[in-house]
């Protein structure tokens, strides 16, 4: 393995992925997935459920090994980086009756530098202070995480990621099953995030969202349906071939039929036009 | 203050009461975790799974701690292996290992002629007969894992509450994870001599279910469990010493009065409080 070069110069991330195919046990999920993502891009990754949009993620952060194909940040194979990479987990793979505080949450961010043992010093205090302020939640620090609203737990691990200064950040349905206010407050973190050069891939069930906040979307269903601008890649051929019979066309405006969407309600039928 | 003085002019009450002490702090302390990761089950089947360690000890005249401590071992591994890759689930690897383990002591010890004097002892303790090297033992173990939770307090932390973000960080969350299981059976066999093999899973749940309800803060719990299961311990050995009832038991019931009255009283949590 080469040597380590220095990313004390917060250069934006170039993710490669050639031929990945990953998934559980005996299921191959994502199969030979090949795209290249640019520095400081925002993908939306949109497609049915079971279509492999968590399996991505979690192939990117080392939670799935590999079945073939490889990827490469900064054009490094995974897991060189180790702090690059931040995930926001959905919100039902975290213990929420854990005692620990927000700000302890926070810090965790910190821990890809800090390592097993290392105590935190200033510029960590420092880093997650502003993340929390970031995120507008300075007030609860102190507070048990047990005792938050939704919207407040994605806020903490939106903090924690912002803590981390990742180079590349992937959210795992951030905008499922919260209030209007932490929706907002996501999409103003991507415009910061945006003007930081900090690539980040969304995936989510709104395809609303995708067409209209994001310049690239992945369209994915098992592998890869469509990869490019809202307009090509959610065609309505794409998202029949995507969504198949979940799809339904009045006018040439999709409506997608999801009824086993987790969360809210109010996502269905999506329309895009 | 004769009647606290008293029974310290004895040397098998200095000993089991410094022993359950020790014992007392590190089971509640180890225990926050087995709270937090829903490790009951695990922590009494470790205990019973002792059994053939001991008796094989037994049998061959060996140090029935030492035989403990290699069993405990042995099964805390042999539970990780078999629910390494979710191939079983963890609590099912746990009832069979737990079984089968309690089965081939139980089989073993039939066929012990003489009466088994010790090993009554190790199935429900004996603080009073603490020897002195049992002392150094109970303390140097207690000490070793009270040492590495406290080193590893970061990646206990991370693999507990949010196994994602260890992997994320490609830290060995499967090590910690064995690391927890054999500190849990150190644990228990330093329990042996004070409660036993019985009452060990109440000393690792109780204190640490009782601090849980009193605070929201891991570091903070470990503490406040590691009081409550010393206090328990003192209070507990001092009515057994005076009403000449089984240590171990006595222990056990203070600290599950001490429950009750949080479940009652916690602020905010409490039962009084609720409504």
């Amino acid at each position: 393995m080469p040597v380590s070069q220095s990313l004390e110069t917060k250069q934006p991330a170039r993710l490669e992925m050639e031929n990945v195919s990953a998934g559980y046990d005996g299921q191959m999920i994502l199969q030979n997935l090949s795209i290249q993502v640019q520095h400081g891009a925002q993908v939306a990754v949109v497609g049915p459920n079971g279509a492999g949009k968590s399996t991505l993620f979690k192939a990117l952060v080392g939670l799935l090994p590999l079945r073939s194909g490889r990827i490469f940040i900064h054009g490094e194979p995974l897991g060189h980086h180790k702090d690059c990479v931040a995930y926001v987990p959905q919100r039902e793979d975290v213990d929420w009756r854990f005692p620990v505080s927000v700000a302890e949450v926070v810090l965790m961010g910190r821990f890809a530098r800090l390592g097993w043992t290392r105590r935190p010093d200033k510029n960590d205090h420092a880093a997650v202070a502003q993340a929390l302020e970031q995120m507008n939640i300075t007030n609860l620090a102190k507070q048990p995480i047990g005792d938050l609203s939704g919207g407040q737990q994605q806020r903490v691990f939106l903090a924690r990621a912002l803590a981390q200064e990742p180079h590349i950040l992937l959210m795992d349905e951030p905008f499922t099953g919260v209030d209007a206010s932490t929706q907002e407050a996501t999409l103003n973190l991507l415009d910061r995030l945006k003007s930081q050069g900090v690539t980040v891939m969304v995936s989510t069930h709104d395809l609303n969202m995708a067409a209209q906040r994001f310049e690239t979307v992945l369209l994915l269903n098992k592998g890869l349906v469509a990869y490019g601008p809202p307009a090509s890649a959610l065609s309505a051929a794409s998202i029949q071939r995507a969504f198949g019979g979940q799809v339904l066309f009045l006018n040439d405006v999709a409506a997608i039929v999801d009824d086993c969407c987790p969360g809210e309600d109010h996502h269905h039928p999506t329309e895009i036009a | 203050m004769n009647w606290l003085l008293d029974p310290l002019t004895y040397v098998f009450m200095q000993r089991g009461l410094v022993a359950s002490v020790i014992v007392g702090m590190v089971c509640a302390v180890i225990g926050s975790y087995v709270v937090l990761r829903g490790m009951a089950f695990l922590g009494d089947a470790l205990a019973h799974a002792i059994l053939p360690g001991v008796a094989i000890a037994y049998i061959t005249g060996g140090n029935l701690t030492i035989g403990a401590l290699v069993a405990a071992v042995i099964v805390a591994l042999l539970i990780g292996l078999f629910s390494r890759q979710g191939t079983i689930r963890e609590d099912t690897a746990i009832g069979i290992l737990f079984a089968a383990a309690l089965a081939l002591g139980v089989a073993l010890i039939s066929t012990i002629r003489s009466s088994a004097q010790d090993l009554s002892h190790i199935l429900f303790g004996n603080i009073l007969g603490v020897s002195a090297t049992d002392l150094w033992m109970v303390g140097i173990l207690g000490l070793l894992v009270l040492t590495i939770i406290t080193w590893f307090y970061r990646p206990f932390l991370v693999i507990s509450f949010d196994p994602t973000l260890a992997a994320t960080l490609r830290w060995p969350g499967e090590f910690f994870r064995i690391l927890l299981l054999v500190l849990l059976a150190l644990t228990v066999v330093i329990s042996l001599q004070t409660v036993g093999i019985g009452l060990v899973a109440a000393m690792l749940v109780t204190p640490a279910a009782t601090a849980y309800l009193l605070t929201r803060r891991l570091s903070t719990m470990m503490f406040l469990s590691a009081g409550i299961g010393a206090v328990s311990s003192i209070i507990g050995l001092y009515i057994s010493y005076y009403a000449s009832i089984a240590s171990g038991a006595v222990v056990v019931l203070v600290a599950t009065g001490f429950f009750l009255l949080a479940f009652l009283f916690a602020p905010q949590r409490g039962l009084l409080w609720k409504k």
